[in-house]
């Protein structure tokens, strides 16, 4: 529907000491795509994230956003460009209320653009998205310290971190991890409806079974190299992608 | 512990008032108004009131104890985004030596020395420290460190500005109350924006750059921006303090840049206490009034600052106002434990 | 040739400076803002053993820097035990424990022409046009000679290793069996033991004064700023960088420049690499 590529990445090389993280990575996103990168692990699926989000600075290669080059930019600058992402190991803030978490970003110049955040009105907007997220408003959840909630919800607290910039691309490295089935269960539609209106996200994940039922392009790396790409049920087939988890048995219903 | 005796510990209760949150309260009478406002306006009252009462050398000590509060403030601000300094005494001294030299040199009048010198402290020390803004924890406190004895190096080297012997006979404030009250007010004026400051959400974000930068960034906020700003509004208060105090003096010299001025705000806010500020100004104004007691043992005042310091950092970390605020919200009693 | 011969000496003294602070840093993420305290109490420390107990000076330093090593030891138990692993509380702990030293020592009288320590050799050398006293030879090659040593210690012996194992990740050390807060002890006492065995060799070249404590731990965070904590390398060029930069300064400038040679150094080198020049912080090279 739309020709030109959201998010272009160009052979993005990093090395850290001995290990060459990631190599001659490449891979295109467009507006509203789900796209689903699997490896093993410390096969540099992290390091890509953090390479695309400017977190760790590529040794070569290129990442442009809607065509304009975004490479080696500051982390801060690449999430104003449209790029949020969340973390692995959940990055919150641990002594504010759980909606007080929201605040961050919503003060951000990117929202204000977007919004005109006023003083008062954020509080309003991050119980909201918060409510959307399954912290349900009239609970004393939105409101309790962050560091008191259980795993599940500091997951989708980072969720909806990610998601209060309005970004046009979301990265999240594993999300699921951590996550009970059930929550799983109820976080994937909202994804796939954010997914429908147009956002592109790029999701690593090691659930193989939740993720290949959402995404449309799966991208397998291994020791930092691009095996394969396609769609979920080419990638199942791939040789090299059996070679690279051998062991592991991934069943699709 | 024998079997037979009994265990006891402390049951701490929060006192009906509070409701949900640690800051929204439920006031139903006077009373619970009292219990609120009570404890906030009492010593801004006797502040307000003391400049009139005290004269002489206990109105000097006043003056001097607002001045290190307001750097003791600046510290706590900068401590809130993480910015940790063990140089404060840069802001005190940009601020007095910027005050000077308009005066002595242009002959500005304090009306015009001040404020100027607030301002440009300000931004003097946003553009000093702002290029190592990047530098996290121990690296950031210890360029804080060397730049005010790099300057106090400078001036005594080259002597610039007076050099060793300092700039003697600045214009005075018209009086001693009117300076008294400029210190008091500019005291409780920054400790009341501070506390506003900070818990709204511009210093929600500070706080959470102290708590994970990473995280900050990824909620596209320009940290090192923040960072700088927060840098030039405590450089103002500080310079602020500095301006006032070479005025009050009317002498400028290069003790401006010495290690009190590091020193005892650091002290002020370890004893009373870091984060809320309130903590800072009770810090100051139980030090300088006692350290001021302890004048006849001269050289060995900083030392008993250090002594302070650090028996509250390893004894008493919580601070002297944390403590008191957890004090008075709470009941506590000793119960049994079968 | 003037230049060449004092930069290099002048680089050494900075190293020597630099060279407790930054192992004690490097060992066990202490940043021991009392080490220009400890440097010049040695120096006291010698000067008693010597003038009140009449001891030869030789004997004198050998036991100040015991004592020194001791001091550091026993200021890790009796002060940054409660507060280890929060780094921030440890380096206020540590300055103020170091200002406070420092103000005790001026309280207590110790500065003026009257205190100051023997030269180890009297005399000097020409080499070529400059002429060198024995006791700048001496430090150079005590500082060449820590360098290597310690180079080998924390290369090449088990401690050292634990040492470094300690360094790189402290609960791993932990779960092998490292002890934190013997490693962190003796990681102080090191420290300070270093710093007093450059008070004994450089200190005769000039006077005491508690002053010079602030001093030395100025220069200390300069080269280990410029050359990066935990690094013998990064620690041996910054302390090059600073030292000829200061000569230089002093030679074609003047003198009362000499102080703004760090200065320059520090900001120079952050605009390049925040993380010094051969700092290893990952962390700071992913720009957080």
């Amino acid at each position: 529907m739309n020709g030109e590529p959201l998010l272009q990445v160009r052979d993005l090389r990093k090395r850290f000491g001995g290990v060459q993280a990631v190599f001659d990575v490449g891979f295109e996103l467009r507006r509203g795509e789900f796209l689903g990168v699997i490896g093993p692990n410390g096969s540099g699926k992290t390091t890509l994230v953090n390479l695309i989000t400017g977190f760790v600075k590529p040794d070569a290669g290129q990442v442009l956003l809607k065509g304009r080059n975004i490479t080696g930019k500051m982390p801060y600058t690449i999430a104003g460009f449209g790029i949020a992402r969340t973390f692995q190991m959940v990055r919150l803030f641990y002594n504010l209320p759980a909606y007080k978490n929201l605040i961050i970003p919503l003060c951000s110049s990117r929202f204000k653009k977007l919004r005109g955040g006023r003083y008062g009105e954020r509080d309003d907007v991050a119980i909201e998205l918060l409510d959307d997220m399954g912290f349900e408003r009239d609970s004393l959840v939105p409101y309790k310290v962050a560091g008191s909630l259980p795993h599940g919800y500091l997951k989708r607290l980072d969720l909806a971190r990610a998601l209060a910039l309005r970004p046009e691309v979301l990265i999240l490295d594993e999300l699921f991890s951590g996550m009970s089935m059930s929550e799983v269960a109820s976080t994937l539609p909202l994804l796939e409806k954010f997914n429908q209106e147009g956002l592109a996200i790029m999701m690593i994940e090691h659930r193989l079974k939740e993720l290949f039922r959402v995404v449309d392009r799966v991208m397998v790396l291994n020791f930092g190299i691009k095996i394969t790409e396609g769609s979920p049920a080419e990638v199942m087939a791939s040789e090299e992608v059996k070679k690279a988890y051998l062991g592991i048995q991934v069943e699709l219903e | 512990m024998v079997a037979t005796s009994v265990h006891r510990r402390k049951k701490r209760l929060d006192r009906g008032i509070k409701a949900r949150t640690d800051t929204i309260f439920l006031i139903a009478s006077w009373k619970d108004m009292l219990y609120l406002l009570l404890p906030r306006m009492l010593p801004v009252a006797i502040l307000l009131v003391l400049p009139v009462l005290v004269k002489g050398y206990w109105g000097k000590v006043l003056v001097y104890a607002c001045i290190y509060g307001l750097l003791a403030l600046s510290w706590d601000f900068m401590a809130a985004g993480g910015l940790f300094s063990l140089g404060q005494a840069l802001f005190f001294g940009l601020g007095a030596y910027l005050a000077g030299i308009l005066n002595y040199y242009l002959h500005l009048p304090p009306v015009v020395t001040v404020p100027a010198a607030t301002l440009g402290g300000g931004l003097l020390s946003a553009a000093l420290l702002g290029s190592v803004v990047r530098l996290k924890g121990v690296y950031f406190a210890m360029i804080t460190l060397m730049l005010p004895l790099l300057f106090k190096k400078v001036i005594e080297t080259t002597g610039a500005f007076g050099g060793t012997h300092g700039l003697p006979s600045l214009t005075p404030f018209p009086s001693e109350l009117l300076t008294a009250y400029l210190a008091v007010g500019g005291f409780l004026g920054s400790l009341f924006i501070f506390r506003r400051v900070i818990n709204s959400d511009y210093g929600l974000v500070l706080r959470a750059i102290k708590d994970d930068d990473r995280a900050v960034m990824s909620g596209a906020i320009n940290i090192y921006g923040r960072k700088i700003q927060a840098i030039f509004i405590s450089g103002a208060v500080g310079s602020f303090a500095g301006a006032l105090m070479t005025h009050y003096y009317q002498f400028l010299g290069m003790s401006v840049f010495a290690l009190d001025y590091s020193i005892l705000p650091v002290a002020a806010v370890a004893l009373g206490g870091q984060g809320t500020f309130a903590g800072a100004a009770m810090g100051s104004l139980i030090l300088v009034p006692l350290s001021e007691s302890l004048r006849a043992l001269g050289g060995l005042r900083i030392a008993i600052y250090c002594g302070i310091l650090i028996v509250s950092i390893i004894g008493f970390p919580e601070g002297l106002f944390h403590y008191l605020a957890r004090k008075y919200h709470q009941f506590e009693r000793v119960v049994e434990v079968k | 040739m003037t230049l060449l011969i004092y930069g290099i000496i002048n680089s050494v003294i900075l190293a020597l400076y630099a060279l407790g602070f930054s192992l004690c840093y490097g060992i066990s993420g202490i940043a021991n803002f009392a080490h220009g305290a400890f440097y010049i109490l040695s120096g006291f420390v010698a000067w008693n053993f010597m003038n009140a107990a009449g001891l030869p000076f030789y004997l004198a330093a050998v036991l100040a820097v015991a004592v020194t090593g001791l001091l550091g030891f026993l200021f890790y138990w009796a002060l940054l035990l409660r507060i280890r692993g929060v780094p921030l509380a440890e380096l206020i702990v540590t300055f103020a424990a170091g200002v406070g030293m420092l103000e005790l020592l001026m309280w207590r009288g110790f500065y003026g022409m009257r205190y100051s320590l023997p030269l180890f050799v009297r005399g000097g050398v020409e080499i070529g046009p400059v002429a060198v006293d024995y006791q700048r030879l001496c430090v150079l090659t005590t500082g060449v000679v820590l360098v290597v040593l310690l180079w080998f210690f924390v290369h090449h012996t088990r401690i050292g290793l634990a040492f470094r194992a300690m360094a790189q990740n402290e609960r791993t050390a932990l779960s092998i069996g490292v002890e934190s807060d013997w490693i962190g002890s003796l990681s102080l006492a090191l420290g300070s033991a270093l710093a007093a065995v450059a008070a004994m060799v450089v200190l005769p070249l000039g006077m005491m004064e508690s002053a010079i404590g602030l001093e030395v731990l100025i220069y200390a965070l300069a080269v280990a700023i410029v050359g990066g904590l935990e690094s013998t390398v990064g620690m041996v060029a910054g302390s090059f960088i600073i030292g000829f930069g200061q000569v230089a300064v002093a030679r074609y400038i003047s003198a009362k420049w000499m102080i703004i040679a760090p200065l320059a150094a520090i900001v120079l080198v952050l605009v390049i690499k925040p993380s010094g020049l051969f700092g290893k912080f990952k962390e700071l090279e992913e720009r957080v």
